[in-house]
């Protein structure tokens, strides 16, 4: 596979390189080539987030602490000596575990045996959409994504609580940090509203194609982010005001625990969204498209705070 | 590529989670550090989406014609800890920030060295280093 | 009365959310103190049902397991989500003024938001019946608690939490791929049926390195040694509240993700007979407890020296588990209770004196027998619920811990657990000499007792101390009780 020895180069040059900026960008190489693994290996939702995610916002964030803590890394004093015999044994370990493991596509493992097979057979009738990782996601398995979009929610909170969202003179409008490209203005213009189109797509049409509310929320973030970086924060902040951000972000969580809340009072379990209407399905439906509406604006709004956050931050004099 | 060797993913995903917990624990530099964490993470989902794939399978998405569908639920695992790894990323940048502010380096034995000497100079821990506020 | 079980969980978890929107310090306030009695409340009834009736099942979105997600609630996890919900509404009573002085005000609604967070993720780890979403819990108690422990006012506040981050986030990762690897051997995430479908496949060497990356990781979470190099910073530079409340319950849920997963998934048989953990556990335990005593005698800051004992106490626990009796986990189980009595306690009454004086170190802490005696009261008669002289807390669980030693005739390591008990004599001792042996520092201004919704949390955890000291029916009654349960009569 030369998929995965291209990964393991890179995760080779990242380990020697000092320079970090480079280290960052070889690792939103890194996670680009690992979302074109997961299309190989049918995961398509998995690929677009991480596309989205590794590649896209993890190395902005990178980048933007890079901005504020310097570029350069200094030689490690230590020997790499205990580390690479905790590696080895950790390494060795994990070995010894996949050699029993079940072949790769062996259809006969018991991960495809046991559990598995409902979602895909019921899961379009159950719950009524195409897509069966939005199914499992948002129905099945809604619990989960309950808590992580309060794990995204409490990263906020984190990021806030230890930066906060500063004003400053580079933040005014007008002033950008990469100067006046006119090229640049025009283009990232003509594209911006494709972004944004592109954004609700993903999120309205999650149960029958790839997407759903987290992608959608990290695209529609991006294009804030790209607007801000050719127009400047100060204009972004125009747009969007970082004091809705957090405002909107627990409004997102809420609107998700409102629904699981909303079945309560009607007698189901929590998160059970055949509540939701008269008619089971119809009511998954409801359901799922209002959960992942509150997990598109927790995600939209919590990565343009912790953007906000670290890109408007004052270099430490 | 369902005819290739089963275990080959498994073991080049232990060597790539290996190579981003060895940037974790070797490397100085709190930046690096985190690029090492998600280095690590990332090769975690690889393993679980590896354990996934049903061979001759498609994407779990329904569609005429189709029978053979690889697993949703290792999928749906691995967008929880998508984010949660961002999520974690994204805490321990901010950190880094503050440190550096407080601090002046984002090199542990730097960090270290600062330390003891605020220790030595006040005689007693926890003196000396009042983080500044914003 | 079912829904009470997603309720304990999901009122403080929401109530976070609403303290960012009401973003003012005295209201935010409020929302934490009722959403934590809310859940003691409800953690009181969940208890009192499941130790009559048997464990209760809730399915939540209304899928059966395995294939949604469900709460199980029985007697060790109503249990310790007792303890979790009890330490949290009285330390949310404790916050009000603590949290005013120590936190920049803008932020104090962030900050209420950010401990409901670290105790609904708690509160979750214990009450859900599912694997997966047990590592969730997790990441959100942990992201909110290395937040909270970096608003600390020392600087190290901010490299500690780094550090914890690193460490837990290792750790979690590790879970995350024992986890995998068992899902990849049984198709399953449900604990239940994990449980259920293991002894088919436990000689497989999946299983094995899934077992040995889940205990690794729990071990990381729970700071055992040598894994506890997080621990003695992340609690000495945070906040005065965030401390206590850590102490008092994270490593305990810790505790109780290693009694679940070892002891109930793996089952007794796999985990401490085919696998050497029991022998592992004694040996690390036996460790934890002499060098966590040992560098605690030399400490001259009080938190630190109560980091380093929480060290050596987790050890305790640690090696009740690997005993593999019934009187060993009962020990353990007992210990976590009691343990949160006394470090909460303690914790507390440092807050209370750090609200007043500042800094609490040895130096400053001479003659505060006489400058604040009711909170140094409530230090010295915590600190002998840690040595574990009769009639504390303290001394039940050591009395079993030793009992259980005995029972399989290890003298060395009944020994080793009293000489471990000398050495927080020691440190206790250098505790009770300063505040009452020394005068004051000369200038020392005169100081007034902290408010009393400080003191009221603190003497209550000391009664407690003292009560469960002397009324052991129902504390050892419910531990032994999950004992059994888990290790089984023949164990």
């Amino acid at each position: 596979m030369v998929l995965l020895a291209f990964l393991v180069l890179i995760a080779l040059a990242a380990i020697r390189m000092r320079d970090l900026f480079i280290v960052v960008m070889l690792f939103s190489v890194y996670s680009l080539m690992t979302a074109a693994l997961f299309m190989d290996l049918d995961a398509v939702d998995v690929a677009f987030t991480e596309a989205a995610v590794g590649a896209g916002v993890t190395g902005v964030l990178m980048l933007s602490t890079l901005r504020l803590t310097g570029r350069w890394e200094r030689r490690p004093s230590h020997g790499p000596l205990l580390p690479l015999i905790v590696v080895g044994i950790t390494g060795a370990a994990l070995i010894y575990g996949t050699l029993d493991a079940p072949l790769l596509g062996d259809p006969a493992a018991p991960v495809q045996q046991h559990v598995a097979p409902r979602y895909i057979e019921q899961g379009p009738v159950e719950v009524g959409m195409p897509n069966m990782v939005t199914a499992v996601l948002a129905s099945y398995r809604g619990f989960d994504t309950f808590g992580e979009t309060f794990v995204i929610f409490t990263a906020g909170i984190a990021v806030l609580l230890l930066l906060g969202i500063q004003e400053g003179p580079e933040t005014r409008p007008g002033r950008t940090a990469i100067g006046d490209q006119l090229v640049l203005r025009v283009v990232v213009k003509m594209v911006i509203p494709l972004i944004l189109l592109y954004a609700l797509y993903v999120q309205f049409h999650g149960d029958f194609g790839a997407g759903g509310g987290f992608q959608a929320g990290v695209i529609l973030a991006t294009a804030f982010v790209l607007y801000d970086l050719v127009f400047g924060e100060g204009d972004a902040r125009l747009v969007v005001p970082p004091s809705w951000l957090h405002r909107l972000g627990a409004l997102g969580v809420l609107l998700y625990g409102a629904v699981g809340l909303y079945a309560l009072f009607a007698g189901k379990p929590f998160l059970d969204y055949s509540a939701l209407a008269h008619d089971p399905v119809h009511g998954q439906h409801l359901g799922v498209l209002l959960v992942e509406l509150g997990v598109g604006i927790t995600v939209f709004s919590i990565v343009l705070a912790i953007f906000y956050a670290l890109s408007g931050r004052r270099k430490a004099s | 590529m369902s005819g290739l060797p089963g275990l080959y993913n498994y073991w080049i995903a232990v060597f790539l989670m290996m190579a981003g917990f060895y940037v974790v624990i070797s490397q100085g530099n709190l930046v690096k550090k985190l690029v090492g964490l998600s280095l690590f993470q990332t090769s975690v989902f690889i393993f679980y989406i590896s354990m996934g794939k049903v061979a001759d399978g498609h994407a779990p998405i329904l569609a005429e014609g189709v029978t053979v569908y690889s697993n949703p639920l290792p999928h749906v695992l691995i967008l929880t800890a998508i984010v949660v790894g961002v999520a974690t990323t994204a805490v321990g940048l901010a950190l880094v920030v503050r440190i550096n502010e407080a601090y002046g380096s984002v090199e542990e034995d730097e960090i270290q060295a600062r330390d003891n000497a605020a220790d030595k100079a006040t005689g007693r821990s926890g003196g000396s280093g009042e983080s500044p506020r914003t | 009365m079912d829904h009470l079980a997603v309720l304990v969980v999901i009122v403080p978890l929401m109530s976070a959310p609403v303290c960012v929107l009401l973003d003012r310090s005295r209201p935010a306030w409020l929302t934490s103190l009722v959403a934590a009695w809310f859940s003691f409340g409800a953690a009181v009834m969940l208890l009192l049902r499941v130790s009559a009736e048997g464990p209760l099942r809730y399915s939540l979105g209304g899928w059966e397991a395995p294939w949604g997600i469900e709460f199980r609630i029985d007697v060790l996890g109503g249990y310790v989500l007792l303890i979790v919900t009890a330490v949290a509404a009285l330390v949310m009573v404790f916050a009000r003024h603590s949290v005013e002085q120590e936190i920049p005000h803008d932020r104090i609604a962030r900050f209420y938001a950010a401990l409901l967070l670290v105790f609904a993720g708690l509160a979750g780890i214990t009450v859900t019946g599912d694997a997966f979403n047990l590592f969730v819990f997790l990441e959100i108690s942990s992201l909110a608690s290395y937040a909270a422990i970096s608003m600390g006012r020392d600087r190290r506040a901010l490299s500690a939490s780094f550090q914890y981050l690193v460490m837990g986030t290792i750790g979690a990762t590790f879970i995350l791929i024992g986890i995998g690897m068992l899902y990849m051997m049984t198709g399953t995430l449900n604990m239940i049926d994990l449980a259920a479908r293991l002894p088919e496949v436990s000689d497989s060497r999946t299983v094995r390195a899934g077992f040995a990356f889940l205990t690794v990781g729990i071990g990381l979470k729970l700071a055992l040694f040598p894994l506890h190099l997080w621990l003695p910073n992340a609690y000495a530079y945070a906040p005065s509240t965030v401390t206590a409340f850590l102490a008092a319950t994270a490593t305990k849920v810790a505790v109780y993700a290693l009694l679940r997963f070892v002891l109930e998934i793996f089952g007794v048989e796999f985990s401490l007979h085919a696998m050497p953990l029991d022998r592992i556990l004694v040996f690390l335990g036996l460790l934890g407890i002499l060098s966590g005593s040992l560098v605690a005698v030399f400490q001259r800051d009080l938190k630190r020296m109560l980091a380093y004992s929480s060290v050596a106490q987790i050890g305790y626990m640690v090696l009740g588990i690997g005993l593999a009796s019934v009187t060993g986990v009962t020990a353990a189980i007992l210990h976590v209770f009691n343990h949160a009595l006394m470090k909460g306690a303690l914790f507390l009454a440092l807050g209370a004196v750090a609200y007043r004086v500042g800094a609490v170190t040895l130096r400053e802490f001479a003659g505060m027998g006489q400058r604040l005696p009711w909170t140094t009261a409530a230090i010295v008669l915590g600190g002998l619920s840690l040595i574990g002289v009769p009639p504390t807390a303290g001394f039940v669980s050591k009395w079993y811990l030793v009992l259980g030693t005995l029972e399989q005739g290890l003298w060395l390591v009944a020994m080793l657990v009293l000489f471990g008990s000398l050495l927080a004599l020691i440190y206790v001792w250098k505790l009770v000499e300063a505040a009452y042996f020394k005068p004051p520092p000369a200038n020392a201004a005169a100081v007034a007792e902290a408010p009393l919704s400080m003191l009221v949390p603190v003497w209550t955890l000391v009664a407690a101390n003292i009560y469960f000291g002397l009324y052991t029916d129902v504390s050892v009654g419910l531990a032994s009780r999950v004992a059994h349960d888990l290790v089984g009569g023949g164990g």
